[in-house]
C-alpha cells in the first residue's frame, strides 16, 4: 500500500474511483466532503457535501483517528465507522462499515473508500440496493446469496429433524408396545420396574393369567381368542389408573404395576374388580366366551432391598397358589404383612 | 447424489401429476412413500430408476421430463428458493449465462455434497452460444434446458434453445439471444427474502 511499483502518480478521473469504488468518498485537506462515490450517495442526503467526515460519521475505536491529521497517519489501516445518529434511519440498526482512508499523492485530501462489512445484508434489505450498486468485484450479492441459501438448507435439514423425530417416536412406541392389544410389551415393562426399583416410591406388582383361555382358543378358535385377549385389554385399562403400567408379558398373561400403591386393601380390591370384569362373558361373533382370571400379588414394601428379578418371581408363585387354589381369585405373596389371603370376588353380584 | 435433487423430482411429480402418480412411482421401484430426503444422499442410479418408472407411467420420454423438471425448478412457486438463488447469479439473461459456469460452485459453496453438471459456454458472437454440459445423469442437459428456458422467461428474454445432443460425454445445448429484455422481467429484488 505504502510502497507503489511505480512513484509516478496514476491519472484517474473521478467517474473511474466511482466504478472501482462506489462507496468511497473523497475529501478535501480539511476534511470536509467534496464527493461520494454513487452507492454511498443513494445512503446520505444531498447536503452532506462541505461537512467534515466527522460530522456525518462515527469513528469507532479508542484508537481511530479524531481528526484529518490522524486520517494522514493511519492511512491504509482498518477504520470502523457509523452514520451519526441523525443520518441513520429511524429503527434501523446502524450499519458497520469498514473504511479504508488513502491521501492523495500531494496530500491535499483523501479518498476514504467503505463496504457494508457485516451489516450487507441488512444494507441490502433497508436500502432497496441491487447488483448495479456494487462493483462486479464485490462478494456483497455472494453474502445475500449465501445468506439465503443458508436459510433453505437449514430449513430443509430442520424439516428433516422433525420428520426423524416423529419417525424415533413412533419406532419407540412400537417397540414398547404389544401390537395385539396396545398394552405395554416386555421390554416397556421392564424399564418401568428399572425406573421405579431405582426412585424411593414403593410399588406393587400383580402377575394376572388368564383363566380357561385355551378352551376359547382350542373350541372357538384364535380370531375369538385374539379378540377375548384384546377385550381383557381395555378392561385391565379401564380398572388401573393411568400411571400404573400394564404389559402383556406372554400369550394370555398380564403384568400390571402400581406406583404409589402398596396398601393391601386397596390392591385387593383393585384385583377383586379385575377379576369380576374379566369373569364376565366376552361376546365374539354369536358366541359367548367365559374366561376368568387368577392373580399374584407382592410389594416393594417387602423387601429390604428392591429385587425386581424375585419380586417378579414372588409374584409368579402367589399366582400359581392361586391357581393351585382354584383359580379366579388373587393372592398376595407370603412376605407381603397383612395380606387378606386370597382374594375371592363375592360371586353373587357379578 | 445429495437426495435434494431426487426429492425436487419427487416434488415435480407430485405437483405436476399429483400425488397419487408419485405412489404409483415409488411403490412401482420399492421406495418409501415419502419419498427422498434432501439431506441424505442416494445412489445416483436411484435417481435413474425414478426417472425412468416415471417416464413409464406418464407416457412420457425420459428427456422431456428432464426439460419439464429444469422449468419446474424456475416456475413452480414450491421452488420459489431455487428461482431467487438463480436470480443472484446476473442481472438480466446475458448475465446470468455468463456467470452460468459458476453454477456448480455456487451449489457447493452451499452444501459440498451437491454435484451440479459440469457447465462450459462459449460465446459465438452475435448472441449466440453453446453450453456444454457434463454429469453422470444422462440427460442432465435437457434439466439444464429446461430451466434456461424458464429463467430467461423469468428474465424477460427472447431465447431460442436446442439441445444438440452428446459430443464425447458432454450434452451439448444451443443458444440464441433473439432480443434482450423484450419483455418485462418478473421482479426480484435483492433484499425481500423469499
Amino acid at each position: 500500500m505504502n510502497k507503489p511499483v511505480s512513484r509516478k502518480s496514476l491519472p484517474l478521473a473521478p467517474e473511474a474511483f466511482d466504478h472501482l469504488m462506489p462507496l468511497h468518498l473523497r475529501l478535501n485537506g480539511l476534511g470536509q466532503i467534496t464527493a461520494l462515490g454513487p452507492t454511498l450517495a443513494r445512503l446520505l442526503p444531498a447536503n452532506v457535501l462541505g461537512l467534515s467526515l466527522f460530522d456525518v460519521f462515527d469513528l469507532r475505536r479508542a484508537r481511530g483517528p479524531a481528526d484529518v491529521a490522524g486520517l494522514m497517519s493511519q492511512a491504509g489501516e482498518r477504520l470502523h465507522l457509523t452514520f451519526r445518529p441523525e443520518f441513520r434511519s429511524p429503527g434501523a440498526r446502524p450499519i458497520p462499515f469498514r473504511g479504508m482512508a488513502i491521501p492523495l499523492a500531494d496530500r491535499s485530501g483523501l479518498v476514504v473508500n467503505l463496504s457494508f462489512g457485516l451489516g450487507v445484508v441488512d444494507a441490502i434489505r433497508h436500502y432497496g440496493l441491487t447488483d448495479s450498486d456494487f462493483a462486479p468485484t464485490d462478494l456483497a450479492l455472494e453474502m445475500m446469496y449465501l445468506v439465503e441459501a443458508k436459510t433453505a438448507a437449514m430449513d430443509a435439514l430442520r424439516g428433516f429433524a422433525i420428520r426423524l423425530q416423529g419417525d424415533k417416536q413412533m419406532a419407540e412406541a412400537q417397540a414398547m408396545t404389544d401390537t395385539l392389544t396396545g398394552l405395554r410389551n416386555r421390554r416397556a415393562l421392564a424399564q418401568a420396574l428399572e425406573r421405579l426399583s431405582r426412585g424411593t416410591a414403593p410399588f406393587a406388582l400383580m402377575h394376572l393369567d388368564l383363566d380357561f383361555f385355551k378352551d376359547v382358543n382350542d373350541t372357538l378358535g384364535h380370531a375369538a381368542g385374539d379378540h377375548v385377549l384384546r377385550r381383557v385389554a381395555e378392561l385391565l385399562m379401564q380398572e388401573t389408573r393411568a400411571e400404573d403400567t400394564v404389559a402383556r408379558v406372554g400369550g394370555d398373561e398380564f403384568v400390571a404395576v402400581f406406583p404409589d400403591l402398596v396398601d393391601p386393601d386397596r390392591l385387593g380390591a383393585i384385583a377383586r374388580r379385575i377379576i369380576e370384569v374379566l369373569s364376565r362373558p366376552i361376546a365374539f361373533e354369536d358366541k359367548l366366551c367365559r374366561i376368568s382370571a387368577s392373580i399374584g400379588i407382592t410389594t416393594s414394601l417387602a423387601y429390604e432391598v428392591t429385587d425386581i428379578a424375585r419380586m417378579e418371581q414372588d409374584a409368579d408363585e402367589a399366582l400359581y397358589a392361586s391357581k393351585r387354589g382354584g383359580r379366579g381369585r388373587a393372592i398376595f405373596h407370603p412376605g407381603t404383612s397383612h395380606a387378606p389371603n386370597p382374594v375371592i370376588p363375592d360371586r353373587r353380584h357379578p | 447424489m445429495l437426495g435434494l435433487i431426487n426429492r425436487s423430482f419427487q416434488f415435480f411429480v407430485i405437483d405436476t401429476w399429483g400425488v397419487e402418480a408419485w405412489e404409483t412411482v415409488a411403490s412401482a421401484i420399492g421406495l418409501p412413500f415419502a419419498g427422498f430426503e434432501a439431506m441424505l444422499s442416494y445412489d445416483d442410479s436411484a435417481l435413474d430408476r425414478v426417472i425412468d418408472a416415471s417416464s413409464a407411467l406418464l407416457h412420457r420420454s425420459r428427456f422431456s421430463l428432464m426439460e419439464d423438471l429444469g422449468t419446474y425448478l424456475v416456475a413452480h412457486e414450491r421452488q420459489a428458493t431455487v428461482r431467487r438463488l438463480l436470480r443472484f447469479s446476473g442481472a438480466n439473461f446475458t448475465d446470468f449465462l455468463s456467470s452460468i459456469e459458476e453454477l456448480p460452485d455456487r451449489g457447493r459453496l452451499v452444501l459440498p455434497d451437491l454435484d451440479l453438471p459440469g457447465l462450459a459456454l462459449s460465446d459465438l458472437g452475435g448472441g449466440a452460444f453453446r453450453l456444454r454440459c457434463l454429469s453422470p445423469i444422462s440427460g442432465a442437459g435437457h434439466v439444464i434446458m429446461g430451466l434456461l428456458r424458464a429463467m430467461a422467461d423469468d428474465y424477460g428474454a427472447l431465447v431460442l434453445l436446442e439441445h444438440l445432443g452428446v459430443e464425447g460425454e458432454e450434452e451439448v445445448i444451443s443458444i440464441q439471444i433473439a432480443d434482450l429484455e423484450l419483455y418485462a422481467a418478473r421482479p426480484f429484488s435483492l433484499g425481500i427474502s423469499a
